[in-house]
Order: C-alpha cells, then sequence, then structure tokens
C-alpha cells in the first residue's frame, strides 16, 4: 500500500517549470485542422483533427421530420447523433449507443437548437451527426466544433457558429483542454461551448470538482481558447468556398485575352450523383 | 484570396453585414440595431436592404414557383409529388389540366412520372399545394432530369432567362428549369450531355464573373471537339 501511495506521488501531470506531460503551458490548445466539406453525400459536412482526436461530422436537412408524430408544426427539430467507432479508444468500444453517447447527443442537439432559427422551418429535422474515428479526450467539444462547421457548410440558417473548448484541472492547477492522461489521472474536466458573438453558454459540464474560483478561472481559460477556435472555425469555411473564388480568378483573365488556355481538363471532376 | 475577397465577400454565419440604417433582408437577422449574416453565403446590398446569398441549403417552395416533380404516391383524387423540398407536395386531380375521375388518377399519372408544375399555395406551417393549370405545366416524357443546388438556379436561369436561352441556342436542347434544383433536358445524347456540363459549370463557378462567355466558350469547345474523325 505505502509503494503505490508513493508512485501517485511521484506521477506529474505538469512539472515545475508549468509544461504539462506533452510539453503545454496551461493555457495552450492542442494543434487543430478543420477541413469543411469532405463528404459528397450529407447537405454538409467537416472533418477536425484536435490533438489526438479525429472526429467527422455531417449534416442533412432541413428535411421531412420522421417518424411523423416527432413533427413540431411550429418549428424544426434539431437531432444529433453522437457515436464513436469501435476502433476510436484503446479497448474496443462495444458499438452502438450507450448512456455516454446518449447524453453527449442529447446535450449537444440542445446547444445547437438554440442557434438554428428553427422557425424557419417548421415541420422538418436538421440531423447532425458526429462519428468520433478517434478519441483522445474532449470529443464533444471536437465534434460540437465540427458539427458547426457543417451546419454552416449546409446552409442552414443560424445566428453564429458554436465554438466548445473544455478546460479542467490536474495536479491542482486549472488547465486548459486536457488530452487523455490528464482527464483520467486529473482532477476535473469541464466541456463548454459558447455562441461567440454574443458570449451565451450553450453547453456546460463538468467531472470532477472545481472550487468557485477554480471553475471561474477554468471558464476564462475556454472563453479565451474559444475565440482562437472560432477563427479556425470560420478559415475552414472560407477555403472551403474560396477554391472555386481562386479558380474564378485564374478563369477570368483569360477570358478576356483571346489565348487558349484548354483548362486543365475541363470538367474532369465531373461526376454525377452516381460518379467517383 | 485577399483580392478574391473584396471582390465577393463570404459571409459567414454570426459575421456582421451592416449597421443600423439597413434592413435585414434574405439569409440575415437583426439584433441590437445591427444585421447579422445567418448563412453562409455572398453579402448583398439593395437600397438599404442587406441579403446573404446562400450558397447553399435546400429548396423552400415558394408560391408561384415552377419546380419540376417527380410523382410518388397517388390517392383516388391526388398525386403526392417529390419536389426536393422537406414537405410533401400534393397535387390535387382538380388542379391537373384533365379531367379526372375519382380514383381514376392513374390513367393521367402514375408514380415514377416526372411532371412540371407550379406552386400553387404554401401556408404558414409550410403545407404546400401544387397546381398544373399553367400553360407550360406537363408531363415530361424522354429526356432526363439532372439535379443541381436549389441556390444555384438563378445563375442557371441567368438575367432573363439569358443563360438558360443561351444553352438552348447552342446546344438544341430543350431546357425546363425548375426553382427546386431540378433541370430536365432532352435532345440528342451528344448536345445533352453538352448541356450538362455547361450546367455543371455553372453550379461550380455560380460566382463567377464573366460567366456566360465562360459558358458559350465550353459550348464551343465541346461542340468543335471530336468532329473530325475520332481517334481509335
Amino acid at each position: 500500500m505505502e509503494d503505490i501511495e508513493h508512485i501517485e506521488k511521484e506521477m506529474k501531470l505538469i512539472n515545475s517549470d508549468g509544461r504539462r506531460l506533452d510539453g503545454r503551458s496551461f493555457d495552450e490548445l492542442r494543434p487543430i485542422r478543420i477541413e469543411a466539406g469532405v463528404l459528397r453525400r450529407a447537405d454538409g459536412s467537416a472533418y477536425i483533427e484536435w490533438g489526438g482526436n479525429k472526429v467527422l461530422a455531417a449534416v442533412y436537412g432541413p428535411r421531412e421530420a420522421h417518424p411523423r408524430h416527432l413533427q413540431d408544426p411550429a418549428r424544426a427539430l434539431v437531432q444529433c447523433r453522437y457515436n464513436m467507432a469501435p476502433f476510436s479508444v484503446s479497448d474496443r468500444k462495444r458499438p452502438g449507443p450507450d448512456r455516454r453517447s446518449v447524453e453527449i447527443s442529447k446535450v449537444i442537439s440542445e446547444a445547437f437548437s438554440s442557434v438554428v432559427f428553427k422557425e424557419q422551418f417548421p415541420r422538418t429535422s436538421v440531423d447532425i451527426f458526429i462519428e468520433v474515428l478517434q478519441a483522445d479526450a474532449g470529443t464533444r467539444c471536437a465534434g460540437l466544433t465540427a458539427a458547426s462547421v457543417a451546419l454552416a457548410d449546409a446552409g442552414v440558417p443560424m445566428r453564429d457558429l458554436v465554438t466548445s473548448c473544455a478546460s479542467g484541472k490536474i495536479d491542482d492547477v486549472v488547465c486548459l483542454d486536457l488530452n487523455k492522461d490528464e482527464d483520467n489521472f486529473g482532477d476535473a474536466d469541464c466541456p463548454m461551448a459558447i455562441v461567440p458573438r454574443t458570449g451565451d453558454v450553450v453547453l456546460l459540464q463538468m467531472d470532477g470538482h472545481l472550487t468557485y474560483d477554480e471553475f471561474q478561472k477554468a471558464m476564462g481559460l475556454s472563453i479565451d481558447a474559444t475565440k482562437r477556435i472560432y477563427e479556425m472555425q470560420r478559415d475552414a469555411l472560407r477555403r472551403r468556398y474560396s477554391v472555386t473564388l481562386e479558380d474564378i480568378l485564374k478563369e477570368a483573365p483569360p477570358a478576356a485575352a483571346p489565348v487558349e488556355p484548354e483548362p486543365e481538363q475541363p470538367r474532369e471532376d465531373d461526376f454525377g450523383p452516381e460518379g467517383i | 484570396m485577399q483580392s478574391s475577397g473584396a471582390l465577393r465577400p463570404i459571409v459567414i454565419p454570426g459575421e456582421a453585414v451592416g449597421g443600423p440604417g439597413l434592413k435585414p433582408g434574405p439569409g440575415t437577422y437583426s439584433e441590437g440595431g445591427r444585421v447579422f449574416a445567418a448563412q453562409l453565403g455572398i453579402r448583398n446590398e439593395h437600397e438599404g436592404l442587406v441579403s446573404v446569398i446562400p450558397l447553399n441549403g435546400r429548396y423552400i417552395p415558394q408560391r408561384g414557383d415552377a419546380v419540376i416533380g417527380e410523382v410518388v404516391d397517388q390517392g383516388p383524387s391526388h398525386w403526392l409529388v417529390d419536389i426536393n423540398s422537406p414537405y410533401p407536395a400534393p397535387l390535387h386531380a382538380t388542379e391537373s389540366p384533365w379531367r379526372v375521375e375519382f380514383g381514376d388518377t392513374a390513367r393521367y399519372l402514375k408514380v415514377g412520372d416526372v411532371i412540371m408544375c407550379h406552386v400553387l399555395s404554401v401556408d404558414e406551417i409550410k403545407r404546400v399545394q401544387l397546381t398544373m393549370q399553367e400553360r407550360e405545366a406537363r408531363r415530361l416524357t424522354g429526356g432526363m432530369v439532372i439535379e443541381i443546388s436549389p441556390t444555384k438556379v438563378p445563375r442557371v436561369i441567368g438575367k432573363q432567362g439569358s443563360m438558360v436561352s443561351l444553352i438552348m441556342d447552342l446546344t438544341g436542347c430543350r431546357i425546363y428549369v425548375g426553382q427546386n434544383g431540378r433541370i430536365w433536358l432532352d435532345g440528342d445524347d451528344r448536345s445533352a450531355a453538352i448541356a450538362t456540363m455547361a450546367i455543371r459549370l455553372i453550379e461550380e463557378r455560380a460566382q463567377a464573373v464573366g460567366l456566360t462567355e465562360a459558358v458559350r466558350e465550353l459550348i464551343e469547345r465541346e461542340k468543335g471537339r471530336g468532329r473530325g474523325p475520332r481517334p481509335s
């Protein structure tokens, strides 16, 4: 028994220089990469890599809500399914919805239903699918961040993008964006989602314990980080649609000049719905 | 990106698109006297009205729209038509151009038939009714239907139908463009294929300047290609 206690004291999640296991400082995010419009069949989609997390989000709709009795004659439903692939974690996850994923689906759909203009599409549903391909703590935040890019990509009217980030406590230090080890061996994890323009909080959960001051600090860290993530989301969307704009710029001058450019195999990428 | 951004700025939901004094148009909303984008799209300002032209999105039926639908079900006095929108659209027998006896709907339109029709009415809970009483409404036989994003339809039609008539003139195809993003076209295989290409070009380059010229160029080049002896 003594030995175990001794080992636990040796295990340091954050060292005296304020560096964490992966070398980050307390207020540093893991590297994030977002890509919009990655799926052809979905109305909107996005893919995010957030540290070790790899998450795919797809959006359909507004479309006819099924089953019919769920339809609301006054507004659209915002439905969400958060799902983890069996291979997303080190021990195979039993496929299918479980207590945890049902809960996450619920809180995410509620976060989005406060920003989507639901009244514009009575009797329909907007369906959001979040597939976690690889998990490394903070998947709900990654999923939510990707799903909001996917919603914008689908052209669903909404007040703002939703941005999400977690912060927590490791070794009594409040830190931003915990990774897997920090989440497992840390003291608390507190994911939240905000609407950056107004600062509204649309998701707030906590696992573990934080004092009031710690919570205030965690919240401050998250809100600060969501501003950076928000820019990445916007950037992903701009990149997706600037491809066409760049092509236009390339195409526009030759249209005036009498040269025959023979543009790169005119419509090579023009496969129909059955294509590829 | 910078320069093209200045040309046709893309706005993202939540982005401010106008201050006080401007009215929020389609694709925007106002809060605290300022106007924000509600959809991903291109900002447009016209006579004090700011709107966002969406780059993506579903077709929401509006009264008077010409749409191309597929019959998916039939009742004794109506047909149910899929018009590529989130809402089911019934076409009542009395709104058809024929005198339909009760229970005799299958004689005129069968499941799978494609029709050109109009949206007769849409109420506040988006119940849609169709009509075929207009002159150009008909059952479409032959040809093919292609689907594009409904947000790109205005570009395919062009100003006063200039774009679609350009394609029709150059390819000799007969084309109907539905507001719901379905396009019916009929012609010989070759010109139909060229027309499809042209429409796909418009869809992809919907925000481009000088699109009409690009389309004309594409069609002419494609028409010229393969005229001579074919390789192999």
